[in-house]
């Protein structure tokens, strides 16, 4: 240890001169409400969303009581629907519901991975920002401007180039059976599927980049080809969080109506072709909500909105829970418009 | 052992060829949608289709004036009630989002942004529109703000928590009080990102049609009036695209490309509030 | 030490704690006015939690809580009715790493300590500024560039902009917290000189793992250990001819 220990620098002698106005003198002490005043008024706000679901719920079974009382369980598997006897089975719209949703996912879900994949492990730098912005605008289009498109160019196009073809090689299977009725199941799920893809590319892109970047890089220390660490190393490590992100496109394809409406038919009836027309739980409601004549087809309306609501939240909590337990909490998707 | 590693490379490359296509195959909507809507809509605006109103069916001409100004009208509602609640909101949970209550706002706030927006469409009729048998902008309104609080709430929250701890420390070293300390400081710094965060919600109720369908229903006459139904570019084209005239189905893609313009203005601001002011 | 009535600060027995494990073991340290108490010891020692006590910032960490006292020209600042905000206004503190408010011009930065006191007129505003970019020694270089960004400027000026924030409203007392841990020799250097210029309106406290440091800059030091105050003294002598012999094992570099 060194011998000589610097000295501490004296202070020069100069007058000390108070630099703002405060007097030295025990002030009185103030007691601060700011604190109290704002953390109430934050906590008012807040209680607003606690509130405004139990309303929904609440609201929701209160009106669709009647409909419960009356048709109990077999709302859910009768077809009849019919207001003139004033009787009511959703099955066609929970099957069409159910059918659009899944097809919309099968058809979503390569291509969302594939955009998801290729922002995280193969776009050049300066290409990540512009295809990033395209799939958010992909997420801005409104729905009825998917439903205009889906009339008139989706389902002429459809009609022409790709009903013939598949007619031709499937139309023995009970999916493609019968003509191509335009407005249909098949256009149904198209168009969800394009409407969905930049939601489950979005947040799969966010899990993605969650994945710690030594898992990628152990996997290609070891020998692997790009590809092989992508689907060996990274995808897995991602995969709950991933099922989490295509549950949230599931649970967005469950509720989406105008575009829907517009290209599916609107037909109450369960068929198994794809061509034919069909009809969701959503659909159903903006159709038939403003001509319910009676009490009864508005509460059989209601309890619609009742399942419709109980499936797509069940759905969208556990995606939640998945894809939290990956990226930790954050507000994942919530900046995909 | 060379074939092995070859036949590796080349699934290799073809799977990378198969995400490069995907992702084509991903985006390309995109283009035909903005394509159809330049070429199907760009020709039937001008400036008549600005002022004035729709005209009886089946006559050709007429404009959507009246959806224009109702669009404005009923997402500037949903705004003043939305934004402040949803920004609070986001606020209480950066602030004192930490225990049972906290948890239970996020977790509702997630529930409710995925809730159909139909199903808020049939909430807010029975609430605002039955009682007073009649439909109105402001129940439109207010239903497109429910929408929007959930959606704020968390972008907001989200900007918050970005902030570094060791600004708020700073703050209440100099004797800030924590009410200064999250809107003075903290609220401050993540400005833009709240900002952008609130022009995404609007940009996404301003597209809405569902729950509009049985609260501000739609109105082929001009009326600002909010205590009465009005016409939106949403419910515009919805009713134009499903109607038997071609002239409608013209007008349809005409608003379409309106609306949309709309929407892409709104995702550029965010997109230029998020800009960087000060280089780090 | 030094004779009452000289001390402006002091703790008797001050103890903090986070839940249940003892941090800080009944601490009692003068601090006299107008002079440099530099706090030294090895990681881990306590001597940051400590030093947040002395501000009341202690207690808005998870768990944490103090018992003792911590006595301000006489008053207890722990004491009831005394409330935190109002305490940390006239006790300063400057952080290891330096925090400027990023969306805030220069100006405004110095400014933020003022604005919270009450309405001041824009006149002393100007001047309370000037003079405290004057103390922090940071005035000539940014006085022709008052409203730009302060995150533009370099970690040292960085440094001493938090060092004139926290002069601003005229604090009685000023802590630093290893306010030279993140900065390059000549940044160092300039807030050392700093030290010895402030002490003049200030009494300091500073800590520092940088035993030269406390030697250059300090008027007395005080060697922590395991949450105990080891050893307090005038630099000089504590270096010099450390009493303890936990003390003079730290310094002769036998641990820490």
């Amino acid at each position: 240890m060194s011998t000589s220990i610097p000295q501490p620098m004296p202070a020069t002698a100069e007058p000390i001169t108070p630099l703002a106005a405060t007097n030295t003198t025990p002030r009185p002490h103030r007691r601060h409400y700011g604190d109290r005043v704002y953390r109430g008024l934050l906590t008012t706000l807040a209680l607003s969303l606690p509130l405004l679901l139990v309303a929904i719920v609440a609201q929701l079974l209160l009106s669709s009581w009647p409909a419960i009382h009356k048709f109990g369980l077999s709302f859910i598997w009768s077809s009849v629907w019919d207001p003139v006897t004033d009787t009511y089975g959703a099955a066609p719209m929970i099957f069409g519901t159910l059918v659009s949703s899944l097809l919309a996912l099968i058809m979503a879900v390569p291509l969302s991975l594939g955009v998801a994949i290729f922002l995280t492990e193969f776009a050049p730098r300066w290409l990540r920002q512009p295809v990033a912005f395209l799939v958010e605008l992909l997420a801005a289009i409104p729905s009825v401007v998917y439903g205009l498109w889906g009339i008139y160019v989706l389902i002429p196009l459809l009609r022409q180039y790709a009903a013939p073809p598949i007619r031709a090689v499937l139309g023995w299977t009970p999916l493609f059976n019968g003509v191509f009725y335009g407005n249909s199941m098949l256009a149904g799920g198209i168009i969800l599927a394009i409407m969905i893809v930049p939601y489950i590319a979005a947040i799969s892109r966010e899990v993605l980049l969650a994945v710690p970047a030594t898992q990628r890089e152990a996997a290609l220390g070891l020998g692997a080809t790009r590809w092989e660490a992508v689907w060996g190393a990274v995808l897995p490590y991602g995969r709950a969080g991933i099922i989490g992100a295509v549950m949230l496109g599931l649970g967005r394809a469950l509720g989406e109506t105008m575009a829907v409406t517009m290209v599916i038919g609107n037909r109450h009836d369960i068929a198994l072709s794809l061509f034919q027309p069909g009809y969701t739980m959503a659909a159903a409601i903006a159709n038939e909500f403003t001509e319910a004549q009676s009490s009864m087809y508005l509460s059989a309306l209601f309890e619609v909105g009742l399942v419709l609501f109980v499936v797509t939240v069940g759905v969208n909590a556990l995606a939640r829970l998945l894809v939290w337990r990956v990226a930790r909490g954050a507000a994942v998707g919530s900046k995909a418009l | 052992m060379n074939a092995r590693v070859t036949t590796r490379r080349m699934k290799s490359g073809f799977f990378t060829g198969l995400v490069l296509v995907l992702c084509f195959l991903a985006v390309l909507p995109l283009f035909l949608i903005f394509a159809d809507l330049v070429h199907k809509g760009a020709s039937s605006i001008n400036w008549d289709f600005f002022v004035r109103i729709p005209v009886p069916a089946g006559q050709a001409g007429g404009g959507v004036a009246n959806a224009i100004v109702g669009t404005l009208i009923i997402v500037g509602l949903a705004c003043l009630i939305g934004i402040p609640i949803g920004i609070g909101t986001g606020l209480y949970l950066a602030e004192y989002g930490i225990g049972r209550m906290g948890w239970m706002v996020r977790f509702l706030a997630d529930v409710m942004n995925g809730t159909p927006s139909i199903v808020v469409g049939i909430f807010a009729w029975t609430w605002f529109v039955r009682p007073v048998h009649h439909f109105s902008a402001l129940a439109g309104g207010v239903a497109l703000a429910i929408l929007m609080v959930p959606m704020l709430a968390r972008t907001t929250e989200e900007m918050l928590r970005l902030v570094p701890h060791s600004l708020r420390e700073a703050a209440l070293a100099l004797g800030y009080p924590r009410w200064r300390t999250s809107l003075n400081v903290i609220a401050r710094a993540a400005l833009s990102g709240i900002v952008t965060g609130a022009l995404v919600g609007v940009a996404r109720v301003a597209g809405e049609t569902a729950p509009l369908l049985f609260t501000a229903l739609g109105n082929l006459n001009f009326d600002t009036n909010i205590k009465e139904p009005m016409q939106t570019l949403s419910l515009q084209i919805f009713t134009y695209a499903s109607g038997p005239f071609d002239d409608w189905h013209r007008l349809a893609w005409a608003s379409a490309l309106v609306l949309m313009s709309l929407v892409l203005a709104l995702a550029l601001a965010a997109r230029w509030a998020t800009r960087k002011r000060y280089g780090t | 030490m030094a004779p009452e009535g000289l001390v402006q600060l002091e703790t008797r027995r001050l103890s903090a704690l986070f839940g249940r494990n003892v941090i800080v073991r009944e601490v009692s340290l003068p601090f006299p006015r107008h002079t440099v108490t530099a706090i030294i010891g090895p990681s881990g020692c306590g001597k940051s939690t400590f030093l947040r006590c002395l501000n009341r910032m202690h207690e808005l960490s998870d768990g944490g809580w103090a018992t003792g006292q911590v006595v301000l020209d006489g008053e207890d600042i722990y004491g009831g009715g005394i409330e935190a905000v109002d305490v940390r206004r006239r006790i300063g503190m400057v952080f290891q790493r330096p925090t400027p408010f990023p969306t805030m011009s220069i100006y405004d930065n110095v400014a933020a300590g003022l604005r919270v006191n009450g309405h001041i007129s824009r006149t002393q505003m100007d001047e309370t500024v000037e003079r405290a970019l004057h103390q922090a020694a940071l005035w000539d270089e940014v006085k022709d560039r008052l409203k730009g960004s302060a995150i533009a400027l370099s970690g040292g000026q960085q440094q001493r902009l938090c060092v004139a924030r926290a002069v601003a409203p005229a604090p009685e007392v000023l802590l630093l917290d290893e306010p030279t841990a993140s900065l390059d020799p000549a940044g160092t250097q300039r807030i050392e000189e700093l030290c010895t210029e402030l002490k003049r309106r200030y009494t300091i406290v500073i800590v520092t793992h940088n035993m030269q440091q406390a030697a250059r800059v300090s008027d007395f030091t005080a060697f922590f250990y395991m949450g105990r105050l080891v050893e307090v003294g005038a630099t000089q002598e504590l270096f010099t001819k450390p009493q303890d012999p936990q003390t003079e094992a730290y310094i002769t570099g036998r641990f820490g």
